[in-house]
């Protein structure tokens, strides 16, 4: 209950300021409007107004600050604009509507989905690989650091350009970059998890004369869930961004990068918002299930509730 | 404590002179170990010769750095000795390992904590390829010879760290292994639990006839237990004295108390002091 209280202190704390912060925000694009109107305000012109600061005009046109949370399209759009978006374009929009963000949450969580089971998949067998092979520990880890410096954003219409020259497009080449952002952390979790039994532990296999299969189904794979549940719910957050990011630069007409593109285009931040809070949302739910699969997995471990 | 030690009842043996007799399970010939550091070579164990034979219960005792759990350890193929040699069951030490020969207990239960008490004795099992039904029928026997009946579907952090050494003896136990090296099984113990487990692991020799070595630091511990006390000395490790007990193989706890257990561990003590009158 005491926590309860305190979660929603600082939920209606964040809304607060960011209600605050839609008024020097928008008060100029209310102003002009006003001056359009006919209403007095000051200083009277745009032109004027240009270089006056935010925080000033507000003091001075008190009256204009209602207006900064309805505007149509808004620098920054209030709470309850991007919540009204959030409402009409998912629980009020069919599902087969361009403009209904369940559809477009679906086509980027497709590959979102995809592209984490193939990042996960190499992630876990690069991992295996490196702890089981020392040529592999020299030769693969350091092109996997490697390939997390480059930025994805400049990687990602690469990556689409060189798949569709060779005939794959649609769903893969997003799923490849989700792939690309969501094996790293799988990698590097995966390889200290498989290193974590300690050598006492390696030992008593070993008075066991057990071999190397064994040692890793019995030992170092049951050791490493808590590290890969770590990294999974890391890769499958990165692989929403790496779907994402992989809608942006092809102007993909579905998904939630598309919408946010298209947001972009118009001037509708409302529309970009409540795309970027679908997006926060989703990823939001899937490192849920994904913390709800691994509770499920560790109390049949026997790991302490 | 004064008592002068009385040489008629305790002899020294002279190992390496001794010849081998037929029920000689593991034995040691000169045996050195240097491991190579950073700091320049360090002499684990130098010209270790020890025979120990089918049914001893062999404690070695010293302290820290005399080399007696690196010399469990080489018994047990987990280090390679650098000279000297070694046969255990008349085979090399990872000969014998492959063979299964012997059950090792470290100072930590070391048991999976994904497993249950059951699952985890069965984990040598499962190596060793018994069957579903053998791998039940030992899991049932060596719980109740550590007496953990009834706890064999619990998970370890659901049982005191008594109970979990003694389910990592269990495990130990569960495959025909002849010899149970245990390096300070009990060490972590506090004095109450480790009587206990001290009484219970007699009871277990006795019933199981398996030649026992066992590391510790404690001397009381180590007369109590054993047929035979190695005290070594560090610097390099090496064996100072062998004493052979004279103790009766029934030891009720206070057998503690009797003057032959005091006169025993007592030439423990000055032989742990002449070894370490070097600094």
């Amino acid at each position: 209950m005491k926590s309860l209280v305190a979660v929603l202190t600082v939920l209606a704390a964040i809304i607060a300021f960011w209600y605050a912060a839609c008024v020097p925000m928008n008060i100029k694009g209310v102003l002009d409007q006003a001056e359009r109107a006919g209403i007095e305000v000051t200083p009277a012109t745009a032109k004027e107004r240009r270089d006056r600061g935010e925080i000033g005009l507000v003091v001075n046109n008190t009256f204009a600050i209602g207006e900064t949370w309805v505007q149509e399209r808004p620098r920054l759009p209030a709470p309850h604009q991007v919540a009204v978006e959030l409402w009409e374009t998912t629980v009020e929009k069919k599902i087969t509507s361009k403009r209904s963000l369940i559809y477009h949450g679906q086509v980027t969580l497709s590959a979102t989905l995809l592209g984490f089971a193939i990042g996960t998949g190499l992630g876990i067998l690069l991992a295996v690989g490196i702890v089981h092979s020392r040529v592999m520990d020299m030769s693969v880890m350091p092109w996997a650091i490697v390939s997390q410096t480059i930025p994805i954003i400049a990687l990602a219409p690469m990556i689409i350009v060189v798949l569709y020259s060779i005939g794959v497009q649609g769903i893969i080449p997003k799923a490849v970059i989700s792939a690309y952002l969501s094996f790293f952390p799988v990698i590097v979790g995966m390889v200290k998890g498989l290193r974590a039994p300690d050598a006492m532990q390696l030992d008593l296999l070993k008075t066991y004369n057990a071999n190397t299969n064994q040692g890793f189904w019995k030992l170092r794979l049951p050791s490493s869930m808590p590290y890969l549940f770590a990294s999974l719910k890391i890769g499958i957050a990165a692989s929403l961004v790496g779907a994402i990011v992989g809608e942006l630069p092809t102007g993909a007409v579905a998904g939630l990068g598309a919408r946010l593109l298209a947001g972009s285009y118009y001037g509708q931040t409302v529309q970009i918002w409540s795309a970027l809070f679908a997006a926060a949302i989703l990823a939001a739910a899937l490192v849920a299930l994904l913390g709800l699969i691994e509770k499920l997995v560790l109390s049949r471990m026997g790991v302490r509730a | 404590m004064n008592m002068e030690p009385t040489t008629q009842a305790i002899r020294p043996e002279a190992a390496a002179s001794a010849p081998v007799p037929a029920n000689c399970v593991i034995e040691a010939r000169n045996l050195d170990l240097t491991f190579q550091t950073n700091d320049g070579p360090v002499h684990a164990l130098k010209d270790v010769s020890l025979e120990i034979n089918k049914g001893d219960f062999v404690s070695f005792i010293g302290p820290s750095g005399c080399g007696k759990t690196t010399f469990l350890r080489c018994i047990a193929a987990l280090e390679t000795p650098t000279g000297g040699s070694l046969s255990v069951n008349g085979m090399t030490p990872d000969e014998a390992r492959r063979n299964r020969a012997y059950g090792y207990v470290f100072q930590a239960a070391g048991l999976y904590p994904w497993r249950t008490i059951s699952k985890n004795i069965k984990l040598p099992l499962e190596i060793m390829g018994y069957s579903k039904a053998e791998q039940e029928k030992r899991v049932n026997q060596v719980l109740e010879l550590v007496e953990l009946s009834g706890f064999g579907g619990k998970f370890p952090w659901q049982l005191s760290g008594g109970m979990q050494q003694r389910a990592s003896i269990a495990r130990a136990l569960a495959f025909d292994a002849d010899i149970l090296l245990m390096d300070e099984p009990f060490g972590a113990l506090d004095e109450i639990v480790r009587d206990h487990l001290n009484e219970q692991l007699l009871k277990l020799w006795a019933r199981t006839n398996k030649t026992i070595g066992f590391v510790t630091h404690s001397i009381p511990e180590a007369v109590y237990l054993s047929t035979k006390i190695v005290v070594m000395s560090p610097r390099p490790g090496r064996i100072h004295d062998v004493i052979d007990s004279t103790l009766p193989k029934e030891r009720p706890l206070d057998i503690r108390d009797s003057p032959e257990f005091i006169e025993i561990a007592h030439r423990v003590r000055e032989g742990l002091r002449a070894g370490h009158g070097d600094d």
